[in-house]
């Protein structure tokens, strides 16, 4: 054991948790750019009053969880992910609750200020990277409280039991509260190996419990970004260029003082946005509408959506990196008898999250505070260290609920067009996009061009496959180390080279092509979500071409993996896919491995006209390893596929002048209840394999199970999204 | 200064008249339950109720309310059989997720429940659909008013 040497990040956290004087037990793993000696002991300078502060060298990406214990037996955890509406908060307390030895009724929640290094919420990675971390927090604070307890009564460990926060000696029938000896537990040493129970003893895991979030929100007593009330605060709004790298060429910043309730019109040190702010909202707008700000374009003045498609059409011919390769696929594919190849393409899409963006900032001379919804924490908090020069443990992240993420708050740029605002202000300002400047300035899912060519057999099995992906690297602006020595961000091969299927020779080709005039950034699934598309209707075509049933080839093709095969085999059965459909009616089928969960999808659709779509019935068969919460995984997996069905049926984003022309819910629409599936039957496969994620499964499946369901029903492939573009009728064209 | 009835109390308010409802709502009297989605009453988020009909505050303008009475979801008697049943109905099927518009959806369901008791899928989703959920909890929105209706029956 060792002591570790003191950092700001260490001096903050204790300050926070000092605030309310409670006696803590405090767990904390380092993140993985600050690793550590193996080790623990109290840091030096920490009086036990208040606490102990573990520490506990774990491997790569382990996260971050304080268990708080009071006097009063108040438990409040500490959680390192976000809730954004994928019950995380939920699965995070029932993995300590399991371990600690308490209810769930008993637990309260915070969300935890940003640690010391990469605190990310997205990728479907929360259960995946806190499934063993997190029980390891709950077993050995349980040990702790129980060796303190066992001292405290002088009888042996081993005769100690615990149950609803309380240490029992089982042979005296003598209890204490965690609370009573929570004091002298955080004396102890931390545990150096944790004993994690049997999973066949589990009382809470496995086991349906309700969203600890459910009736916070039913009440209207969540606080989420938007509803951050910081006392004197001001309102703001702003509107950038509505061009990318066009800046401010003038305004009328006397008219918009004038109006009634404005405070103060802001421009930003990169003259492109401007900030009106008032004493609300409505105001601000007003003050925005008389501002009429007028822009230099620069140069993606004539930018347009078919600048984009064009380019990435463009990218289907000449020099590619080679992502993935297995044997000589272009030999085989050049010597065929038979080949097939398809091109899909796929646009721009906006988050519109429920929730418009949003951040309130207080900067000091002494100090800064941000209340936001982030997916990325730290980020948030560098940029305003970076802004205001104040040292790290001055500047402080309240993260509050997520109105909807998706990827969305994985970009912080809102949290610095805050700051940069709010440091010209000595009050605190909460900065409201409208949705419109939501929708306009948001970063969007790339658009992506994808063709892939296969050698068949003389039954119509592919021989060889090769793909090339055109699109940008997202990766390489979010976090540039990530991209590999060779350019290609590991992201694509979600749903790519990662599939259920194992083909005799492959090849991989990225053709990398940035977008003009937009940011793209990472989405609902993104990697998945464009990969999955492209492979199962491409599979889907195959099995068409070969005359095959879909479910029957795809069943052919996966005898070599069996949890794909199972998940497949119960969604057919489940569905009804060899039973008769009411006239009118087809089906269609997609199977994936992606963020760590195997899952099979089947859609009954009806097409009354070529651009109505009615959903009736949606099957879907997970597995995804051993399951924490199993109605949250329905849930998760009922809502993915809404939003991607969304997306699917009616979502591009367009450019013209260099300026998106979908600008509210008028404009981007928004799959409605009505036009939702009717029914949606989500069965989990039991496993006891580590969990895998789930919140981009659904979404992942969405448009590729939609699209070969309207293939059906309308005998023609659909290769480009939205499904109901009018580009799929040239694509009909195109297949003879 | 505009006089208005909101959950019961009069509230005198120093604003424009076109200024709308959900901003005195939220930025003058700090009362946040009600939610911004879009400003163009597309989403719903914003949904109150306006002498018991489901209204949209986005766009309403507080200079046409009048003596007409608002209520918001913070100012609704949580003992109300209707709005009892529908809270519960959303927490016993764990309606949530990221929970942004479910104020709004919760307002909707409990106005529809009160005009229609027992209604259809199809009455559901006449009276639902103006409410936008993007993390897609429709399928069980439907559920948790036909168990609410249950439950009220």
């Amino acid at each position: 054991m060792s002591t570790p040497a003191p950092r700001p990040t260490l001096a903050s956290r204790r300050q926070m948790l000092g605030a309310g004087g409670a006696l803590l037990l405090a767990t904390f793993w380092p993140t993985p750019r600050q690793s550590r000696a193996q080790g623990a002991s109290v840091p030096a300078g920490m009086a036990p009053e208040q606490g102990l502060l573990v520490e506990n060298a774990q491997g790569a990406f382990a996260p971050n969880a304080y268990i708080r214990i009071a006097t009063d037996n108040r438990i409040t955890l500490i959680l390192p992910n976000v809730e954004m509406g994928q019950g995380i908060y939920t699965s995070s307390v029932m993995l300590i609750a399991e371990e600690l030895g308490i209810d769930m009724a008993q637990v309260e929640i915070e969300a935890a200020p940003p640690g010391g290094g990469a605190e990310i919420t997205g990728g479907s990675t929360s259960v995946m990277t806190e499934w063993l971390p997190l029980r390891q927090a709950g077993a050995a604070a349980r040990s702790m409280l129980v060796q303190a307890a066992a001292t405290h009564w002088q009888v042996p460990v081993a005769e100690c039991t615990t149950r609803s926060a309380t240490i029992i000696h089982v042979p005296t029938g003598r209890s204490l509260p965690f609370g009573a000896v929570a004091a002298q537990a955080a004396t102890l040493p931390v545990p150096q190996k944790t004993t994690l129970k049997d999973p066949a003893t589990y009382t809470l895991l496995g086991r349906p419990q309700h969203r600890i979030d459910s009736a916070v929100k039913v009440q209207g007593h969540a606080i989420f970004g938007m509803d951050v009330q910081v006392p004197g605060q001001k309102i703001g709004t702003v509107a950038a260029c509505p061009v990318v790298g066009g800046t401010l060429a003038g305004m009328n910043k006397a008219a918009a003082l004038a109006i009634r309730g404005v405070q103060a019109v802001l421009v930003n040190t990169t003259n492109t946005t401007v900030c009106v702010v008032a004493d609300h909202y409505w105001a601000a707008r007003k003050g925005l509408r008389a501002l009429k700000p007028q822009w230099h374009d620069g140069p993606n003045a004539h930018v347009t959506t078919q600048t984009i498609y064009d380019q990435l059409h463009d990218g289907l011919n000449g020099p590619a990196i080679v992502a993935n390769t297995k044997g000589d696929a272009p030999a085989v594919i050049a010597h065929a008898a038979a080949t097939h190849t398809a091109t899909y393409q796929q646009p721009l899409l906006a988050h519109a999250t429920m929730e418009p963006i949003n951040c309130t900032a207080h900067v000091r001379p002494d100090g800064c505070d941000i209340w936001t919804g982030t997916q990325i924490a730290d980020r948030a908090r560098d940029t305003a260290i970076e802004l205001t020069g104040l040292p790290k443990d001055k500047v402080h992240v309240h993260c509050q609920y997520i109105g909807g993420g998706f990827g969305r708050r994985l970009e912080h740029e809102y949290v610095t067009q805050c700051v940069e605002f709010a440091r010209q202000v000595p009050y605190p300002l909460k900065i409201i996009w409208s949705r419109e400047e939501d929708l306009t300035h948001d970063r969007y899912r790339p658009a992506y061009v994808d063709q892939m060519t296969a050698a068949l057999d003389s039954k119509g099995f592919i021989t060889a496959l090769t793909h090339r992906i055109v699109g940008p690297a997202v990766v390489a602006r979010w976090d540039p180390p990530e991209l590999t020595k060779d350019g290609y961000d590991e992201d694509l091969s979600v749903a790519t080279v990662i599939t259920p299927y194992t083909y005799p020779a492959y090849r991989l080709e990225f053709a990398r092509r940035e977008a003009p005039g937009v940011v793209t950034a990472w989405w609902r699934g993104v990697g998945g979500t464009r990969g999955l598309f492209v492979v199962e209707g491409f599979i889907d075509e195959l099995a068409h071409r070969a005359g095959a049933d879909p479910v029957a080839y795809r069943r052919a093709m996966l005898a070599q993996n069996p949890r794909a095969l199972a998940v497949l085999d119960k969604a057919a059965q489940a569905a009804g896919w060899n039973t008769p459909l009411p006239p009118g009616r087809a089906r269609g089928v997609a199977v994936q491995f992606a963020f760590g969960s195997y899952m099979a999808s089947i859609a009954e659709v009806e097409m009354p006209e070529p651009d109505n779509v009615i959903i009736h019935r949606v099957t879907a068969v997970v597995d995804c390893g051993r399951v924490l919460n199993p109605d949250q995984v329905i849930s998760q997996i009922e809502g993915g596929l809404i939003f991607g069905f969304s997306a699917a049926l009616y979502n591009e984003i367009t450019l013209e002048g260099g300026r998106v022309q979908q600008s509210n819910f008028n404009t981007w629409r928004v799959m409605r209840m009505n036009e939702a599936p009717c029914k949606i039957d989500v069965l989990l496969m039991p496993s006891t394999e580590d969990p895998g994620g789930i919140g981009e499964v659904g979404t992942a499946a969405a448009a590729p199970v939609l699209a070969n369901a309207m293939a059906a029903a309308q005998g023609r492939r659909y290769r480009t999204l939205p499904l109901l573009s009018p580009r799929n009728g040239a694509d009909h064209k195109e297949q003879g | 200064m505009l006089s208005l009835n909101i959950n019961g109390q009069s509230h005198q308010v120093d604003v424009d008249p076109d200024t709308p409802l959900l901003w005195v709502l939220r930025d003058v009297l700090g009362m946040n339950a009600t939610k911004f989605g879009c400003g163009i009453a597309q989403c719903g988020a914003c949904t109150v109720h306006m002498d018991g009909r489901a209204v949209r505050a986005c766009n309403l303008p507080v200079g046409l309310i009048g003596e007409q009475h608002i209520s918001t979801l913070e100012g609704l008697n949580p003992a109300d059989p209707v709005t009892k049943a529908v809270q519960d109905a959303w927490v016993a099927l764990d309606v949530v997720q990221c929970g942004y518009c479910q104020p709004g959806q919760i307002m909707a369901a409990i106005a529809l429940l009160r005009a229609v008791p027992h209604p259809t899928d199809e009455q559901i989703d006449s009276a639902m659909s103006a409410n936008l959920c993007r993390c897609g909890t429709y399928v069980r929105i439907r559920a948790a008013i036909h168990h609410a209706a249950g439950a009220l029956a």
